[in-house]
């Protein structure tokens, strides 16, 4: 069922009407739906975990300690690819980090660029304190602020399918919220940079050798 | 009369392809920054952070497309951990700009403090870097240093020493010589 533009305006602006979500249940459904060799950049930590989890593909990056630094790498592929689709995968704790990324994002707008927000309130990998954004902060009322309007949260897990494929099928820049459950992730990447770098741009078309990989 | 350093920077960069620039601005740097964003071959944004444009960069060269972050001295002490973590690490060879300030005749001691940290930050990432002194030398410094960073996949820091900018001038003269 699609909702009507009125609808979707209610339920984009309403993060506490949003469903907690499972974190590795969602990235599984953004990762099926993707066809054309979609660039994805998981974040620090369970962001990337679950991207790994939910199965190898070569254009996936996955980052290591740069924390904050999904969005702005995912903005440096969009503008080096502006034909290909990119998807940042960053938490809440993060993006707090380098807020103002969403500013350039907002004044550069790359068509291609889509973030989602990984909204579990809490620095999970270091034992699930709140982040300090506990008093309610609403990062997709933030990201509009920034100048990004098509920013909104999805209400379950049917609205971030039709929200992946909103992304997929219109120019952005695109936010998505997502509200997440406390459920940890799925398994551990495999820490590895130059590797990852490696398979990454080769994934990219950016790199040919004749090493195999 | 001979070119500029500015003029002899944007003249490397193009002829090594480095299109991206994204940066936080200062006003060593102001006739760069001018050049690159009348010449439509560059890609030329501010960031909220120098931290950004590094992520930026480092997310464009993986993508093929190259680029150059352009900073000053404090700027680059905010930068030990994601230098570490992203272009160290993963091996991307993003380029930096450094406007040196808080040397030779600087007038504020917050950037002569922080001025102290960058060669020993340099130094413990085991990160190629090079200071500019001469125009003379500007242009072989510049075009090599990015030619090594891009074939050995490093990052890679020019400094722009006063020396050869002029630097930044201090906005009154020292004891209070200002009244006159």
């Amino acid at each position: 069922m699609t909702p009507t533009t009125g609808q979707e305006n209610a339920r984009a602006r309403e993060a506490h009407n949003a469903k907690r979500l499972y974190r590795f249940d969602c990235t599984k459904r953004l990762v099926a739906r993707l066809r054309n060799e979609e660039a994805v950049i998981g974040g620090i930590g369970h962001s990337n975990f679950d991207l790994w989890a939910a199965e190898h593909r070569p254009q996936n990056f996955y980052m290591l300690g740069s924390m904050g630094l999904a969005v702005p790498i995912a903005l440096g592929v969009a503008l080096a690819q502006p034909q290909r689709k990119v998807f940042a995968l960053e938490g809440d704790g993060s993006l707090l980090m380098q807020l103002g990324c969403l500013t350039t994002v907002a004044t550069l707008k790359p068509a291609n660029l889509a973030i989602l927000i990984l909204d579990n309130g809490s620095y999970q990998i270091t034992g699930g304190q709140a982040t300090p954004a506990a008093g309610g902060a609403d990062y997709v009322a933030i990201a509009r602020a920034c100048g990004l309007p098509n920013a909104a949260w999805a209400a379950d897990e049917e609205d971030f399918e039709r929200l992946v494929d909103r992304c997929l099928s219109t120019d952005g820049p695109h936010v998505i919220g997502l509200k997440l459950d406390d459920q940890g992730p799925a398994a551990q990447t495999e820490r590895d940079p130059p590797q990852i770098r490696d398979r990454f741009m080769r994934g990219l078309g950016v790199k040919k050798s004749k090493l195999p990989g | 009369m001979g070119q500029a350093w500015h003029e002899i920077v944007v003249e490397v960069l193009k002829a090594n392809e480095v299109r991206l620039i994204p940066y936080v601005p200062d006003n060593v740097l102001k006739p760069l920054i001018a050049a690159i964003h009348a010449d439509p071959f560059f890609t030329a944004f501010t960031t909220a952070r120098e931290e950004e444009a590094v992520g930026i960069v480092a997310g464009a060269a993986m993508a093929g497309m190259r680029g150059m972050v352009l900073m000053q001295t404090s700027g680059f002490a905010t930068l030990a951990n994601v230098l570490a973590s992203l272009p160290c690490a993963f091996q991307i060879p993003v380029l930096m700009m450094v406007s040196e300030r808080g040397t030779l005749g600087e007038f504020n001691l917050g950037q002569a403090a922080v001025w102290r940290t960058m060669r020993p930050t340099l130094e413990a990432l085991a990160m190629e870097h090079h200071v500019i002194t001469r125009l003379d030398e500007c242009e072989f410094i510049v075009d090599r240093t990015i030619r090594q960073a891009l074939m050995t996949q490093q990052p890679a820091t020019l400094i722009l020493s006063p020396l050869l900018t002029g630097g930044k001038a201090a906005p009154v003269k020292p004891q209070g010589a200002e009244g006159r």
